[in-house]
Parts: C-alpha cells; structure tokens; sequence
C-alpha cells in the first residue's frame, strides 16, 4: 500500500464518519412575475433579434380592425371569438367546396380549446391569425349521417362548453338537458346525410369527437384555418363578433 | 454520477484535513439550501407580450426571466431550472423555425430537465428529435415508452443531479396522448399508467438512489373537476408518497401559491404550477439540516 492508497483509505474513514445525515426541514415557495421591473438580459436579446426581424417582417401587416377585446372565456354555451371562427369556416370554405363538389357545407364544429389567444382590441394583423390559431390543422368537410349528427349533438349538450359552431342551433332546457336543435332554423332531419366542416384535428379523434372517426367519407380542403382566418380578416375590414343565439340554455 | 461525488466528497475531506484536525471532532450542524426554479406551458412564448395585450401587457419574456435567473443563480449556484412541458407551439417562432430558437434559449438559461408536453408533438416525432440537437438539456419521461420510436435512448425516465451534497431526483409524467394527440404525430410512443409509474420510480429514487429529494415534472394536469376520474397531480398527490414537489403544466392554471397535498402516508408535499407563457417562474427553496433536533419536529412548509 503506498501513499496515495493510503490517503485514499483515510479519507473515507473521514468521509464515513462525518457524511451527515440531511434533513429536509422548511419548504418555501414562491412565485415570480416576470414583469418589466426587471432587467433585460442584452445576451439573450441580441441572439433573438435576428430571428424576430425575420418573422416581424411577415407578420405586422394590419388586416382588420378589432371593435373589442374578444375571449374565449367570454360566454357560457357560445362565445364571440368562436362564433367568428365557426362563421368564417363556414363563409371561407363553402364556396371552395361547392366549386369542386357542387355541395353545400350544411354546418360547422371546431373546438373551444383550439382557441388558442384572444383577439386584443385594435389592428387585427397576420400575426393576431397565428396566435389564435397557432396549429398547422386544416380545414376537412365530412358526411355525418343523421344518426352521427345526433351523436354530435349529444356531446355539445353533454360537454356544456362553448364549443365553436356554425349554422347548427342548440337549446338545452333550463336543467341543462337537451330540448331542440336545428340547422339554420329549419328542423333536423336525422334520416338525411349532413355535410359538416371541422378541422382534421377533431377528424383524427382530437378532443373525443369520436362521432367523426367513424366515418370514412372525407372532403380535404387544403385550406388551413389560420390562413381561412387571415383571408376572412382581409375581407371584413372591421370585426365586431358577438355572442347570439345558436347555443343556449333557457333561464328560469 | 457515483463516481464524481465521490470525488466531491474527498476533495472536502481534504479540506477538513487542511484545517488540522477541527473536522474530525466536531461538525456544526450545517443548513444546505437547494432552490428549485421552474416554468409550464411556455409555448413559444420567446418575446414579452406588448404593452396592447389585452390580458397580459407587458408580462413574460425570455430576456428577462433570463436576468432574473442569473440574479437567483448568483445568490444560491445550488439552483436548479426545470420545465414541465409544451415548450413548443404558440408564437409564430414555433411555426417559422420548428422549436430550434426555444431549446436554444433554454440552453442558454442553463435549463437542467424538462418533461415532454402533448404540444411538443405537434411537428411529430420527428420533429421533436429534429431539435434535440440544439438542447443542451435533458428530457425525462418514466411513463412514454419511446423504445419502437426515433426518441429511443434520448429520453431517459429519470434523472439525478447532485448540489452540495444533496441527491435529487427528478422524473416526468406525460399525459395520455389518445385523443389529445393525432396517432400519426406521436407514432408507437406508449402511454403508460402514471400512478403506477410514479410508485416505481419513487420506489427506484428513495429506496435505491437514497435520493434526498424527489420531484416529479409533471404535464398531467393540475385537476379535472369535471372528470373525477383523471388522472391529475393533485389525484397523483395523495396516491404516492415520498415525491416532495410536483412541477405541473399542461392545464395552465394560475396559483396565488403552491398547494400543499397530503400524500398517502399522510405527510405534507408540493403541488405547483405557475400558469404559461412564460408570465411567471416558481420558485422553490428545499433547506436541509443535520440537526436531528430539528427533524424531528418535521417539515415546515412555507408559502
């Protein structure tokens, strides 16, 4: 045994006879606004600048203009924000698909939670577009037949959430049930096959929208909704959304 | 890892030889503080929000939270920087440039462990370890199996890092991706029960790392009124034992302060979440004492 094991050995004599039993004896915790009170770390700054000049230069052109601040927590079975969603698939998309297909979208689904953003007060730009829909989903019309639309509805009734809609009414009586639908105000006809606009997240199963999955007839617009919301945005010119009558329930 | 605390533990040892003999008969009771920094669901969310927002003027950006690390660094370097999930999606930086600008921030920020979101998915699989290039940080996931996957052997279940002395172990929870996620975008990654998962891996950090704090990066999801039966970190809260913090993301929620649960041997731990977009970072101090005295009297949890 030469010097260095021997070292070795009396150190962990050392180490085996002070290694101190820890105790975890306070927990605090706390929570940290990132606000502009604090500093700006220039480093982290001037890396990003390049890559923000390349995305601005694409983005800040002013499309329309917002009356108000619209959220999706605004409304309780519909909201603005959605209902301006739902009506610009429907108004963007209909004309694409009955060129090629010579059908009419009967009516159209997305999801409260594909609302990603609020649309602020003010200039409506191609960027307010990719906020609120940051995803790549497109838009997709399938056949529901009226025994799948039923489904359909039984989930919207059932979920009780602001899910965006379009063309399809919905009443739930004053205990939260079910009382009447339509479409358009004309009356379901559940042995008829309905078109119905939505996008191939809901398709694929997103959201348990199972109602969709089951059925194989499928129209694929090519048409993503962030893009479907920048050319409404261009068309409009002023946008002033409002929360209306197509899913409700009735007050005492 | 064993290897180079050993080699802390003796360069120590040394010292205390160095100073002649006053370590071998007396060792003060010493207080060791690890301070646990972390953020959720920062979505892309790379620039502060514009003084126009019409809900957070002014609030998040990366610059910042990147000094005010820095500051908490300087004061306590036992820091560590953890991320629960969905750093992807949100901002057109996502869109134009895949995820590349928020794993190469993260790096920079000097991010230790992150755990995988269902919005990390969102360019694929494929997209995902695409950018694995520029993180310089580690992914944890005990309950996605990626082995029929391209992630394979890049995502570990769980990971140790030792401060001071101080052993913590951290693994991640992701959420069920069926019906959250399209199958063609998360491929052959299997969901495994995060309960049961969570058990093993407390089992595996407590019992065979003698890991002196364990935390668990969760994207679960605070709590699902409405659905009972999630699984969610407060319902994970009560049914394990031995995890001291749960890091959550995914549900976005807003907490005044962290949520003290009791976990199913009836002792008190951490729940918290601090929201999304990068408004706000936790921030959590773990202090440790060698004084039995004062570990006898238990944990005080302060928030």
């Amino acid at each position: 045994m030469n010097y260095k094991h021997f070292f070795f050995f009396f150190c962990l004599i050392i180490l085996s006879s002070c290694k101190q039993e820890v105790h975890l004896h306070k927990i605090e915790g706390q929570q940290i606004n990132i606000s502009d009170s604090l500093q700006t770390d220039q480093s982290i700054e001037s890396f990003i600048k390049p890559y923000r000049e390349h995305v601005n230069a694409n983005l800040d052109s002013v499309l329309a203009y917002a009356v108000e601040t619209y959220s999706k927590s605004d409304g309780e079975y519909n909201t603005a924000i959605g209902n301006m969603m739902a009506d610009a698939v429907y108004e963007q998309s209909n004309p694409v698909f009955k060129t090629r297909t010579g059908e009419d979208i009967d009516f159209v689904l997305l999801n409260h939670g594909g609302i990603r953003a609020i649309i602020s007060k003010g200039n409506v730009t191609t960027r307010t577009a990719y906020e609120v829909m940051p995803f790549d989903n497109s838009t997709v019309v399938v056949k529901l037949k009226g025994a799948q639309v039923k489904e359909l509805i039984d989930y919207l009734v059932k979920a009780k959430r602001a899910h965006p809609i379009s063309r399809l009414n919905i009443v739930l009586d004053t205990d939260g049930n079910f009382k009447s639908a339509g479409l358009n105000s004309n009356p379901i006809d559940f042995n008829k096959t309905y078109n119905v606009a939505t996008n191939d997240y809901l398709y694929n199963g997103g959201d348990r929208m199972n109602f969709f999955k089951t059925n194989d007839s499928l129209y694929v617009l090519d048409y993503k909704i962030r893009n479907v919301l920048i050319d409404y945005f261009k068309k409009i010119d002023t946008l002033n959304p409002v929360i209306d009558n197509r899913f409700i329930q009735l007050k005492n | 890892m064993e290897r180079r605390e050993f080699l802390q533990q003796t360069a120590a040892a040394s010292a205390l030889i160095g100073l002649g003999g006053i370590g071998l008969t007396s060792f003060a009771p010493a207080t060791k503080k690890i301070t646990i920094l972390h953020t959720n669901d920062v979505h892309s969310h790379i620039d502060a929000f514009g003084p126009d927002d019409g809900r957070n003027p002014n609030q998040g950006g990366v610059a910042r939270r990147a000094s005010l690390i820095a500051n908490i660094r300087k004061e306590n370097p036992n820091t560590l920087l953890l991320d629960a999930g969905d750093i992807f999606q949100g901002t057109p930086y996502f869109n134009y440039y895949g995820g590349e600008l928020e794993f190469k921030l993260m790096s920079m920020l000097k991010y230790d462990v992150a755990t995988i979101g269902n919005h990390d998915f969102d360019n694929g699989i494929e997209g995902l370890y695409a950018q694995l290039p520029h993180a310089k940080f580690d992914f944890v996931s005990a309950n996605y199996d990626f082995s029929n996957t391209i992630m394979d052997t890049h995502v570990k279940p769980y990971r140790i890092i030792v401060k001071d002395g101080i052993k913590i172990g951290i693994f991640g929870l992701g959420i069920e991706l069926t019906g959250l996620v399209e199958k063609r975008m998360y491929k052959e990654t299997k969901y495994l029960d995060p309960t049961e998962t969570a058990q093993e891996m407390t089992r595996v950090l407590k019992q065979d790392e003698h890991c002196d704090l364990i935390i668990c990066l969760s994207h679960l999801g605070y709590n699902y009124r409405n659905r009972p039966e999630k699984i969610s970190d407060l319902k994970l809260a009560e049914l394990t034992k031995d995890i001291d913090l749960i890091i959550g993301g995914h549900t976005h929620t807003f907490l005044k302060k962290p949520t003290v649960v009791k976990n199913s041997e009836g002792k008190n731990m951490l729940v918290n979440q601090v929201g999304c977009y990068g408004i706000n970072l936790g921030k959590i101090d773990f202090y440790f004492d060698s004084d039995k005295n004062k570990a006898a009297n238990g944990t005080s949890i302060i928030v």
